[in-house]
C-alpha cells in the first residue's frame, strides 16, 4: 500500500486500518518530534531493522516496565543492527523527563500533533483513550512490516517476540 | 506472522545449574526471575517464604537472576554476590540477606554481608572484582528475555508464566491449582 504525499501530510479517516497493519504491509513514513528541536522520520532507517514499540503513555506503570525492560534489552537488539523506537502521544517534555528519569538509551517520539496521527495510520489507536494501543512492529531494511504484535493494554508484552521476529528476518537474509 | 496472545512459558527448564529450594520430586515448582534492588520483588519476597512454609516439601523454588541495571544501579553485583555466595554454599543465605537490606546494596555493603555470612572473604571480593559470576547472571537474564519475563519480579509456575498478582493468596490458589492439575 502506498500513500500519496497529499494524503500522508492530511491523513484522513480513510487512511486507518481497522486493526494493526499485518505482515507484509510496507509500513507507512512519518516524522515526529524526539526532542522539542530534532525530529526523526522513519526513511533514516531504511537499510536496517527497525522495532517500533507504540505504547499509551509515559509515567504509567506498566508502561515504564516495558521501556525500561527495552531499555535493558537494547544489547540484545544490537547484533542484528536494529533500531528500537518508542511512540506515544505524549509531548516532547513528557518523553524528555520519561527518557531522564528512566535512563533511556533510545528515542521516544512524540506522536502529539495531530494527536496520534501516526498511531491511527498503523491501525493501533484506541480512540476511547486517546492513547496508542500497547502494538510492536518489527520492519526489515526495506521498511516492510514482518511481524506486528498488540498486546492486552494491561500487559507489558515483554521482549521475546521481537527476539525471534529479529532471528526470523536475519534467517531469510542468509538463505 | 501476526502474534496473537499466548501464554508465556520458560525455555530454560529448571536444571542442575539453578539455585533450588525443596525436593526435586515436588509437585509444583515455582520459579522467581528477580531482582535484588527492585522494590515489588522486595514485597514478593516475604510472600513466597510464606508459600513456602505454607506448602513445604509440596514446593520446589528456584530463583533467577532479572537484574534491571539501568533502573538499579546495585541490582548487577548484588546478583554477583548472591551467585559468589552460591560457590560457598550459601546462597540462599545470601539472596534472602540481600533482600532484607535492599537499602544497602553497595559493594561496600556486600561484602560486609559476606563476612556476616562467614563467606571466604579473600575470595568473594575476587569474584566480585573480576565479575567471575557476570556471565551466570546475564545467561539467567537472558532466559528470562526469552521466556516472555516483562518485569521484576515474574513468577513461573510449572513452567507456565503466571500474569495475575502475586499477593499471597493470588499467588498460592495458583500455586495449589497447579498441584492438583
Amino acid at each position: 500500500m502506498s500513500l500519496d504525499e497529499d494524503r500522508r501530510e492530511n491523513p484522513s479517516a480513510k487512511d486507518e486500518p481497522s486493526s494493526a497493519l499485518q505482515p507484509g504491509t510496507q509500513a507507512p513514513d512519518f516524522t515526529l518530534h524526539s526532542t522539542p528541536d530534532q525530529s526523526v522520520s522513519l526513511s533514516e532507517f531504511r537499510g536496517q531493522p527497525v522495532i517500533l514499540a507504540f505504547y499509551p503513555a509515559d509515567w504509567s506503570p506498566v508502561c515504564g516496565d516495558q521501556m525500561a525492560l527495552y531499555n535493558e534489552v537494547l544489547p540484545e537488539f544490537r547484533p542484528f543492527n536494529a533500531e528500537l523506537i518508542g511512540i506515544s502521544v505524549d509531548g516532547v517534555w513528557c518523553h524528555a523527563a520519561f527518557a531522564r528519569d528512566r535512563k533511556l538509551h533510545f528515542p521516544l517520539l512524540a506522536d502529539f500533533e495531530p494527536k496520534g496521527a501516526v498511531a491511527k495510520r498503523y491501525g493501533v489507536y484506541r480512540r476511547p483513550d486517546g492513547t496508542s494501543e500497547r502494538a510492536l512492529f518489527v520492519l526489515d531494511a526495506q521498511g516492510m512490516i514482518r511481524w506486528s504484535y498488540v498486546s492486552p493494554v494491561g500487559i507489558n508484552p515483554g521482549a521475546d517476540g521481537i527476539l525471534t521476529a529479529l532471528e526470523a528476518l536475519k534467517t531469510k537474509e542468509i538463505s | 506472522m501476526t502474534q496473537e496472545s499466548g501464554t508465556a512459558s520458560l525455555t530454560l527448564p529448571v536444571g542442575q545449574r539453578d539455585h533450588r529450594r525443596g525436593p526435586e520430586t515436588a509437585p509444583v515448582t515455582l520459579v522467581e526471575y528477580g531482582d535484588y534492588e527492585c522494590p515489588y520483588c522486595g514485597r514478593a519476597y516475604p510472600i513466597v517464604k510464606e508459600i513456602q512454609r505454607r506448602l513445604g516439601d509440596r514446593l520446589r523454588f528456584v530463583f533467577r537472576n532479572f537484574p534491571l541495571t539501568q533502573s538499579h544501579p546495585h541490582a548487577e553485583h548484588a546478583a554477583e554476590a548472591a551467585e559468589a555466595a552460591a560457590v560457598q554454599e550459601k546462597f540462599w543465605e545470601m539472596h534472602d540477606y540481600l533482600f532484607e537490606h535492599q537499602q544497602a546494596l553497595d559493594d561496600a555493603h556486600l561484602v560486609q554481608y559476606a563476612v556476616t555470612l562467614n563467606l571466604d572473604k579473600e575470595t568473594f571480593v575476587r569474584e566480585m572484582t573480576e565479575h567471575v559470576h557476570a556471565n551466570r547472571v546475564h545467561e539467567d537474564f537472558l532466559s528470562g528475555v526469552r521466556s516472555g519475563v516483562n518485569g521484576t519480579p515474574t513468577f513461573f509456575i510449572n513452567g507456565v508464566r503466571h500474569d495475575a498478582s502475586y499477593e499471597l493468596e493470588t499467588l498460592l490458589a495458583a500455586i495449589e491449582a497447579a498441584m492438583s492439575s
